[in-house]
C-alpha cells in the first residue's frame, strides 16, 4: 500500500482523478444512467466500508444495516412526510450516523473476529425491526418513494438530473473519505491498524479514533443508501439483509483493500456482473460471487487495483 | 392448569420448542468453538454445512431409500470428509494471515454451497418424514410431547456431552487443548499438529451435519435453513464467549429456552431477544459469559 512513498502512481493521481471526473460527467450520454447510478451508489457504499476495513483494519459484517436503515428513513421522510429530496438524504445519513455510533460503542469493545460477529448480529436486529415494524412495509418494503424536486426546483424524475445529483453526492462522499485518509486522523487509523498496542503507548485514545472512523463510515454508507432509495424509489429488505453486508466486503476485496479507487472498481465489476447475469443464470449468480470471493482470498488478496499498483511498482517505472 | 396466566400446555410446548432450538444452538456453537479453538477461524460455512447435512439425509431417503438411522451416521461422515478436503486444499493456506481471511473464505464457500442447492432444489422446503420408530407422542400430564422432539433433545445433549468428555477427559482431547495453547511445542513433542487440525475441522463440520439430520424431520429441508440459523448461533457464541466447551453448550440451551419463554409472553420479540441479550452481555461482560478477557 502506497501511503507515504511518492511513486509514479501517487504523482499521477490528480491526473487520474481529473480524467475519471470528466468520464463521470459525460458517461450518462453513453451508458444507461440508471445503471451508472447503481454503480455510484454501491461504489460510495464500498468506499465507506473500505475506510473502516482498509484503513482502520476493522471488519464490520453489518454495514448493510446502515445502507438499509438510511434508505428507509429517507424513504419515509420523502414519501410520508413530504420533505424535499435533499432533506431526505441528509435525514437518512444522520440516522445511519447515529445507528453507527450505537453499533460502534458496542462493537469496539472487542476486536478481530468478535468485532465482525457483533456487527453482524446487531445488523440482524435491524433486519428483524425492518421486517416487523409496520411503517417499513415488512416484506414489501417502502414502495413508490417519489424522487421529488431538488431544493423544490429541479425535477428529479428526469433521469439525467437525478444522475448529476447522484454524481455530486458520490464526489462529495469520495472527497470526504479521501481527505479523512490523507489527514492526521487517517495516519492514526493506519497506525492503529498496523500496531494497536504501539498506538496506545504513543498516547492515542484508540477507542475514540476507532469509534469516529466507525461513525463516519456508517454515515457515508447511509448517504449511499438514502441516495439509492431516491434513485430506485424503493427501500427494501434486501438492503438490510446480511447478504448485502457480505456483498460490500466482496466489492472491496475484489477492487483492492486499502486502495482509494479499489472499492469503486470492485462495485462496478460486481454490479455489472449481477445485471448481466441475473436473468441468464439464476441462482448461479450466488455461486459465481462465492467463487470470486474464494479466489480473491486465496490468490488475489490485493484485489484488482492493488495488483495493478504492485505490477506498476515491480516494472520499475518509479 | 395455568402458569403465570398462560395455559400450561402452551407454556410447556413453547418451552419444548425452546429446548429443541437450544439443542441446535448448542451443537452448532460447540462445532464453531472447537474449530475456532484450534484453527482460529470462524467457520462461516457452518450454516451451509448444517443445511447440506439435512439435504444428504433427504436425498439418501428419497433417491436411494436409505433410512434415517443410516443417514444419521452417513451424512456427518460425508460432510465431515468434505470439510477435510476444504481444510487440506484451502483453509490451510490462510493460517499465517489475519484471521479475518478465514471468515471471508468460509463466507465465500457458504455462498457457493447455498447457490448450488438453491439452483437444484429451489427455495421451497422439502419435507422429511419422522422415522417409524419415533412416531407418535407421549402425554406428560400437563402437555403432549411428540417422541421425535424428545429424541432430538436427548441425542443432541448426548453428542454435546460426549464431545465435552472427549476434549476434557481423554488423551486426544489433551493434545487438542495443548495444540490450542502452543502448537509449536506440541509439534516438537512429536504430535502431528497439522493432522490434528484437519481432524478437528472435519469433526466440527460433522457436528453441523449431524445437527442437520436431526433437524430434517422438524424443520423444512431448504437451502436457506442454515443461513438464518447461523447468525443467531454467532450471537450465542458472542454471549457465551467461546472460552469453554461447556460454555457453548450451556449458553446454547439457555438461550433457546429464553427464546421459547419470550414467544409465550411477547411473540413479536422472540426473533430479536437473543440479540438484545447479546447487547446487554456485551455492556456488562465484553468477553462473554464464559470467556476469558482478551
Amino acid at each position: 500500500m502506497s501511503y507515504n512513498d511518492k511513486s509514479l502512481f501517487d504523482r499521477a493521481t490528480p491526473v487520474l482523478f481529473g480524467a475519471l471526473f470528466i468520464i463521470g460527467l459525460v458517461a450518462p450520454f453513453a451508458v444507461y444512467p440508471t445503471f451508472l447510478m447503481k454503480i455510484l451508489c454501491f461504489g460510495l457504499f464500498a468506499c465507506a466500508f473500505n475506510l473502516l476495513l482498509g484503513f482502520a483494519g476493522l471488519l464490520s459484517f453489518g454495514h448493510a444495516a446502515f445502507l438499509g436503515s438510511a434508505g428507509y428513513v429517507c424513504g419515509m421522510l420523502v414519501r410520508d412526510l413530504g420533505v424535499t429530496p435533499e432533506v431526505g438524504i441528509i435525514g437518512g445519513t444522520l440516522a445511519a450516523g447515529v445507528l453507527g455510533w450505537v453499533f460502534g460503542v458496542l462493537a469496539i469493545r472487542r476486536s478481530g473476529i468478535y468485532f465482525a460477529m457483533i456487527t453482524l448480529a446487531l445488523s440482524q436486529m435491524v433486519f428483524f425491526f425492518a421486517l416487523q415494524w409496520k411503517a417499513t412495509g415488512g416484506e414489501d418494503g417502502l414502495q413508490g418513494v417519489p424522487r421529488g424536486h431538488l431544493f423544490g426546483l429541479i425535477d428529479l424524475s428526469n433521469n439525467l438530473a437525478m444522475y448529476y445529483l447522484v454524481f455530486a453526492v458520490f464526489c462529495a462522499g469520495f472527497f470526504i473519505i479521501y481527505r479523512a485518509i490523507h489527514s492526521p486522523f487517517g495516519q492514526i487509523l493506519k497506525a492503529i491498524r498496523e500496531n494497536e498496542p504501539r498506538a496506545i503507548s504513543l498516547g492515542y485514545d484508540v477507542s475514540k479514533y476507532k469509534l469516529l472512523a466507525f461513525v463516519l463510515s456508517a454515515a457515508l454508507a447511509g448517504l449511499a443508501g438514502a441516495t439509492k432509495t431516491l434513485v430506485f424509489q424503493l427501500a427494501s429488505l434486501t438492503d438490510v439483509h446480511w447478504h448485502m453486508s457480505g456483498e460490500v466486503v466482496l466489492m472491496t476485496l475484489l477492487g483492492g483493500l486499502g486502495t482509494i479507487l479499489g472499492p469503486l472498481v470492485g462495485a462496478s465489476v460486481i454490479v455489472s456482473l449481477q445485471s448481466e447475469l441475473a436473468d441468464k443464470v439464476g441462482s448461479w449468480v450466488t455461486v459465481i460471487m462465492g467463487v470470486i470471493f474464494v479466489l480473491c482470498v486465496l490468490l488475489f488478496r490485493r484485489g484488482i487495483v492493488g495488483e495493478l499498483q504492485a505490477l506498476i511498482r515491480r516494472s520499475g517505472i518509479n | 392448569m395455568e402458569i403465570f396466566g398462560v395455559p400450561s400446555a402452551l407454556f410447556g410446548s413453547q418451552l419444548l420448542i425452546g429446548l429443541i432450538n437450544g439443542s441446535f444452538y448448542a451443537i452448532l456453537s460447540l462445532g464453531l468453538a472447537i474449530i475456532f479453538g484450534l484453527l482460529n477461524i470462524i467457520n462461516f460455512a457452518h450454516g451451509a454445512q448444517y443445511m447440506m447435512g439435512a439435504f444428504v439425509a433427504w436425498i439418501a431417503l428419497t433417491k436411494f431409500g436409505v433410512n434415517y438411522w443410516v443417514a444419521l451416521l452417513l451424512s456427518p461422515i460425508l460432510i465431515g470428509a468434505l470439510g477435510v478436503v476444504l481444510e487440506r486444499t484451502m483453509l490451510r493456506k490462510l493460517y499465517k494471515l489475519d484471521h479475518l481471511y478465514g471468515l471471508l473464505l468460509t463466507f465465500g464457500l457458504a455462498l457457493i454451497f447455498e447457490g448450488i442447492f438453491r439452483d437444484q432444489y429451489g427455495i421451497s422446503g422439502q419435507a422429511y418424514e419422522v422415522p417409524d420408530a419415533l412416531k407418535g407422542g407421549v402425554n406428560l400430564g400437563f402437555m403432549f410431547m411428540p417422541i421425535y422432539r424428545g429424541w432430538v433433545v436427548v441425542a443432541a445433549l448426548a453428542v454435546c456431552f460426549g464431545t465435552w468428555f472427549m476434549i476434557e477427559k481423554t488423551k486426544l482431547g489433551a493434545y487438542l487443548r495443548a495444540g490450542t495453547e502452543n502448537p509449536q511445542i506440541v509439534q516438537a513433542l512429536g504430535i502431528n499438529v497439522p493432522l490434528l487440525i484437519t481432524f478437528t475441522y472435519g469433526y466440527g463440520v460433522a457436528l453441523a451435519a449431524f445437527a442437520g439430520v436431526l433437524a430434517a424431520p422438524i424443520y423444512q429441508v431448504s437451502p436457506q435453513m442454515g443461513a438464518n440459523l447461523i447468525i443467531v448461533v454467532f450471537a450465542v457464541v458472542v454471549i457465551g464467549g467461546m472460552g469453554s466447551i461447556m460454555g457453548s453448550i450451556v449458553t446454547g440451551l439457555g438461550l433457546g429456552l429464553i427464546e421459547g419463554l419470550t414467544r409465550v409472553f411477547y411473540p413479536e420479540a422472540s426473533a430479536v431477544v437473543v440479540f438484545f441479550i447479546m447487547v446487554i452481555v456485551l455492556l456488562v461482560r465484553p468477553a462473554g459469559l464464559f470467556g476469558k478477557a482478551a
